[in-house]
């Protein structure tokens, strides 16, 4: 059965299928972000009022307004949304490769490998503070080649990959014992507040590549998105549609670490959005496959609302935006591996 | 079991045991400064005061020691729990445990200003209990295979690493005292602290070893198993006590050391064969083996630095857990 209803149009000569719940999800996601993105930029330790906000963002209003909104606040605000977004397509990417709702980039291993990748040469090259996205995608792609290799054996398991994946993040994570153990105190410390993921500080330098980056590797899956939907059906059957399987998968496969590696680059590997975004956007609009705009959106939406939580909450006081989404993926697995214990899978 | 491959398992035991002193007596000699066995040997029975003596007898003897303790724990909380789980990737690093005893610890140092490790023991034992409950709870449902408990680990580690963080990143002093022992080192630490810590040790050590005629039983499936006698709650609690004392206090001492628990009872089978008793026994002493050792090797490495037995014992056993991961006999993926 062909899921949704059909709607005709110009008296019956074209008609096509809308699932209403998935359209009805995205605009209510959407009008959420909305909500999220005029309030980001009104609270503060300056507030101002939404109407001044408008102003301010039509170039409009008085100077001080124009300052906090568009230099300090907006670059943040979409610095957030875009991580958010591209952190949930990775996942999704993942998620779709490896077959199994915990094969995201932050358990799998591909976050551990910029993590490391952008504490080492930030360590060992200048030893000031930790923000090399050079080395975060390196490091990124590094692990990324080395547990898909390692993985390879006539073809790339799900399941495999999770835990080659484990096992390398395991290496990672004693080299960053070690790198830490051995320097200085408050380059130690800065490099934790980084590895936890901190949006802290940044500004309109930052925002810019990445959202250059994420964008253009978003239109290139845009392309392939028709492929990955297809994936779900199984290597053998994609193949006998005439779609080549192993190059689809490392295609998707950069995509998904350039959309790592973009996200983590200036703000830190920040967790669990990739691993609970996709879920969660697959059951609240009950598609089969991921529906990637609303993947993409709720991914913007829980990291804006986990930043705006993390400014506010002990406002003066910042905490990383890493701790919010901590508690997020917390909660997040303990339901899933429940649902997925009554249901019988993983 | 025939007398031959009784002899034959005796024999690889005492190979096994010989090594063990091997190794021991290296890890005393060799080092940055390198002292002949003979003046080891003297050092160690006659207690004369010169240079060399007292590194061995202040450094290197501890050193040792603590090697050894942490090794036979690990090894034998990696057996017991591979039994426990039926599950060929159990591990304290991977299942969690260790996350959760780091967790509790870098919590008691942070918020209640604890700081001798005799204290911080028992904080150690409340998260490794606490991680390895939450993980059997999520992670075991009877037959659905390893992968699970191994999923369930990590993202149970990555929660709690997390929580870590964020109190190391507010305080500046915890991170001092902590990020030391975080990477897992047999150097440095007070022998004293293993003499306190060693009844726990000894009681998880007999409990474990008391499990081994039951997780034999208990192998055969838990219907066979209770229709042989043995009682499968009772088995699985008691069992899990010694784990989480045996991870608890390895923990405690030497700080998160991953792999060793999971690569000794893999490579001991070979020899041991499945029976739990001999398993335990091998790697009880196997264990120690890969410690010691991958601290001698650790001493040589980055000279004139050291690199920490954790750094080398997660690039020791990594590998062999992807081998593991990739062969499918071991893993049904």
């Amino acid at each position: 059965m062909v899921p949704g209803r059909p709607v005709r149009l110009w008296g019956g000569r074209v008609s096509v299928r809308v699932q209403r719940r998935p359209v009805l999800v995205t605009i209510a996601l959407a009008l959420g972000l909305a909500v999220v993105f005029v309030v980001s930029l009104m609270v503060g330790d300056y507030p101002i009022a939404a109407d001044r906000v408008l102003l301010a963002l039509a170039g409009d209003g008085e100077r001080l307004d124009r300052f906090f909104v568009l230099d300090v606040r907006l670059p943040r605000l979409l610095l957030a949304m875009t991580i958010g977004a591209a952190l949930a397509l990775a996942g999704a990417i993942f998620q779709r490769l490896s077959g199994n709702a915990l094969g995201s980039p932050d358990i799998v291993g591909f976050n551990d490998g910029a993590a490391t990748g952008a504490l080492l040469v930030s360590l060992a090259l200048s030893g000031a503070a930790v923000s090399a996205p050079l080395g975060a995608v390196l490091g990124g792609l590094v692990a990324a080649v080395l547990i898909y290799t390692l993985s390879y054996r006539g073809g790339v398991h799900g399941l495999r990959l999770i835990l080659v994946g484990i096992g390398v993040s395991a290496m990672l994570a004693s080299v960053r014992a070690y790198l830490i153990s051995r320097s200085d105190l408050t380059v130690a410390q800065g490099a934790l507040a980084w590895l936890i993921g901190n949006l802290n500080g940044l500004g309109w330098s930052q925002a810019q590549p990445v959202i250059i980056g994420v964008v253009s590797s978003m239109l290139v899956l845009a392309l392939l998105s028709r492929r990955l939907g297809l994936l779900e059906m199984g290597d053998d059957r994609v193949a006998a549609l005439g779609v080549p399987v192993q190059r689809t998968q490392v295609l998707l496969l950069l995509i998904a670490v350039s959309l790592t590696a973009f996200a983590v680059a200036y703000s830190g590997p920040i967790q669990f959005i990739a691993l609970a975004a996709p879920q969660l956007a697959r059951r609240l609009a009950r598609t089969a496959g991921s529906a990637l705009v609303t993947t993409a959106l709720l991914g913007a939406l829980l990291l804006a609302s986990a930043d705006l939580v993390a400014q506010r909450l002990f406002a003066p006081m910042q905490i990383p935006v890493g701790a919010a989404t901590l508690v997020i993926g917390g909660a997040y697995l303990v339901w899933l591996l429940r649902g997925e214990q009554r249901a019988g899978r993983v | 079991m025939t007398v031959r491959a009784a002899v034959f398992r005796l024999g690889g035991l005492l190979v096994a045991l010989g090594l063990l002193l091997l190794v021991c007596l290296l890890s005393i000699a060799v080092g940055v400064e390198s002292i002949p066995l003979g003046t080891v040997w003297d050092a160690l029975v006659s207690g004369a005061v010169d240079y060399d003596s007292k590194v061995i007898v202040d450094l290197r003897l501890p050193r040792t020691l603590v090697g050894l303790a942490v090794g036979t724990a690990l090894g034998l909380a990696g057996a017991l729990m591979q039994a426990l789980t039926r599950n060929p990737l159990a591990d304290p690093g991977i299942l969690g445990v260790n996350a959760g005893a780091a967790c509790a610890v870098v919590f008691a140092v942070g918020f209640l200003g604890v700081t001798a490790p005799l204290s911080y023991v028992w904080f150690a034992f409340l998260g490794a209990a606490f991680a390895s409950l939450v993980v059997y709870l999520l992670g075991f449902r009877g037959s659905t295979g390893p992968v699970r408990l191994a999923l369930a680990g990590t993202a149970v580690s990555a929660v709690l690493g997390g929580l870590t963080s964020t109190v190391l990143v507010r305080d500046a002093a915890t991170l001092e005292v902590v990020r030391l022992w975080q990477v897992g080192s047999l150097a440095g630490r007070d022998l004293s602290v293993v003499g306190q810590l060693a009844p726990f040790l000894v009681v998880g050590l007999v409990v474990a070893l008391c499990m081994a005629a039951p997780l034999n039983a208990l192998a055969l499936g838990d219907e066979l198993g209770s229709a042989l006698g043995a009682r499968i709650g009772l088995t699985r609690v008691l069992s899990g006590i010694a784990v989480i004392l045996l991870c608890g206090t390895a923990t405690a001492i030497a700080g998160p050391i991953g792999f060793v628990g999971l690569v000794v009872p893999h490579a001991v089978r070979i020899v041991s064969g499945p029976d739990q008793r001999w398993l335990m026994a091998y790697s009880m002493v196997a264990a120690p083996v890969l410690l010691v050792g991958a601290d001698i090797v650790g001493r040589f490495i980055v000279r004139p630095g050291e690199l920490e037995v954790g750094v080398m014992t997660a690039f020791l056993g990594a590998p062999l857990f992807i081998m593991l991961v990739r062969s499918r006999k071991r893993v049904r993926l």
